[in-house]
């Protein structure tokens, strides 16, 4: 039962290291890469706190192995902004006080990236199906949906002028 | 809630894998989405010594229409039958029934062949599948061969399929005749598992009777129950109040739900009863359209 020698690109920077199988990808991200803005919740699958991005596709990092992210690209919450500005989606959240304590917020923003790029224009029942993938304790639901739909409707007006 | 030791596999092509699983025997176990065998592991609750991962066999992931037969390979992700034009024509009740799996994200790592050998008894994909009476394909180093749904589910957790083998490819038969569907499920959050769910596929004929019926519930026993009462109380006649009333006491008759933490028994009795009302009248509406 020995290591693995893998190899992960995690936001554009290769990480090559040696893991247990059993390692989880949510540990060896936080732990062994030191991205520590991927919070880990339930770690079975239901709080979506671990939520990154494999392959183009939102999932949890809780329920995958490390060793099976081997030679994936893998896309965090710091790999979000583009030279520490934060995106229309971070800054709305800011906006709209789609956040209070902040640990659910970067698998939402993962997952709603992800999201958006797949189904641009999605109704408010949509955005809600969406996020019951995600638990907030401080229950600021609201203010989520508010920060989504509000950088929906930036992102069609500035393609349309 | 870390999970156990194991050794890790990532076979190249399917014969490799299916060596492998003879090698490992009882200790062996196939990864594809992990979506229910990861939380378990990590809760402790399965400790497979040994992991074959199958998500590099590209070939098992395909979604085609051949021969009026809808055949999905067993890794493609739920996410992709979801986005399936294709299914969401020809096999609507499958289409309806994957919205209802878990949430977005888990249904981009999940895969239709998973969920089925998961077999958890209120999992939609089990369900849909007896109701559209599907078969698998399953695959071992001597043989393939195929099971029909209806004889591929034992009980709790438990299907036909041995240590030595892997589930391949999901069939489903299409039908031309016009036709209704319906799938729906109550759950304590969006998400959960549900308490109940049914399912229902349904032909009419141009005077609005029904030709064929088959109607079948999770949730309410160890494994997706076919109401076989249904097809004979259906067949030949149009849809009343009073049929079903009928369908719902046979209902009542066949199924024996457990009590949980989530739902009694008698309540879990209630909701077959009511979806079944619901899925049936839907199901005949959608088939009249």
């Amino acid at each position: 039962m020995g290591k693995h020698e893998i190899e992960v690109t995690i936001n554009g920077k290769v990480y090559q290291e040696e893991v247990e199988p059993r390692m989880l990808l949510s540990d060896f991200i936080r732990d062994v890469c030191g991205l520590t803005g991927t919070h880990v919740g339930c770690e079975h699958g239901v709080c979506g706190a671990c939520t990154i991005n494999v392959n183009g596709t939102a999932v949890r990092s809780c329920l995958m192995f490390a060793i099976q992210a081997d030679g994936q690209q893998v896309q965090t919450v710091e790999g979000l902004s583009n030279n520490h500005e934060l995106t229309d989606l971070q800054k709305n959240f800011i906006e709209c006080h789609g956040l209070q304590c902040g640990f659910c917020t970067a698998g939402i923003l993962m997952s709603t990236e992800d999201y958006l790029e797949k189904n641009p224009n999605p109704s408010s029942k949509e955005i809600k199906e969406m996020l019951s993938g995600h638990l907030c304790r401080c229950t600021g639901y609201d203010g989520i949906v508010k920060a989504i739909e509000k950088t929906i409707e930036e992102r069609n007006q500035s393609v349309l002028s | 809630m870390k999970p156990p030791k194991f050794e890790y596999y990532k076979p190249a092509t399917l014969e490799e894998a299916l060596n492998l699983l003879e090698e490992a025997g009882d200790d062996g176990k196939i990864i594809a989405g992990g979506q229910s065998l990861v939380p378990i592991m990590n809760m402790r609750l399965a400790s497979p010594k040994c992991l074959i991962d199958i998500n590099g066999l590209e070939e098992l992931s395909y979604i085609k229409n051949e021969d009026n037969t809808l055949k999905i390979g067993t890794l493609t992700r739920q996410s992709d039958v979801e986005q399936s034009e294709m299914v969401a024509n020809v096999c609507g009740l499958l289409a309806e029934a994957i919205t209802q799996i878990g949430h977005v994200q888990t249904r981009n790592r999940g895969t239709i062949g998973g969920s089925i050998v998961h077999a958890d008894p209120s999992a939609e994909l089990p369900l849909a599948l007896l109701t559209l009476n599907g078969s698998v394909q399953i695959t071992s180093k001597d043989e393939v061969r195929t099971v029909a749904a209806e004889d591929f589910f034992i009980t709790y957790l438990t299907t036909d399929i041995m240590p030595t083998e892997v589930l391949t490819e999901v069939t489903i038969p299409l039908m031309e005749e016009k036709s209704g569907y319906s799938f729906q499920e109550i759950a304590r959050r969006h998400g959960d598992f549900a308490l109940v769910a049914a399912a229902c596929h349904m032909t009419v004929d141009d005077e609005g009777l029904i030709t064929a019926v088959r109607l079948a519930l999770g949730g309410v026993e160890a494994i997706p129950l076919l109401i076989g009462d249904a097809e004979d109380i259906l067949t030949g006649e149009q849809l009343s109040d009073s049929l079903l009333a009928q369908v719902a006491e046979s209902v009542e008759m066949e199924s024996d739900p457990e009590s949980d933490l989530h739902a009694s028994s008698e309540y879990r009795t209630h909701l077959a009863k009511v979806l079944t009302k619901r899925v049936l009248t839907q199901a005949y509406e959608r088939a009249r359209g």
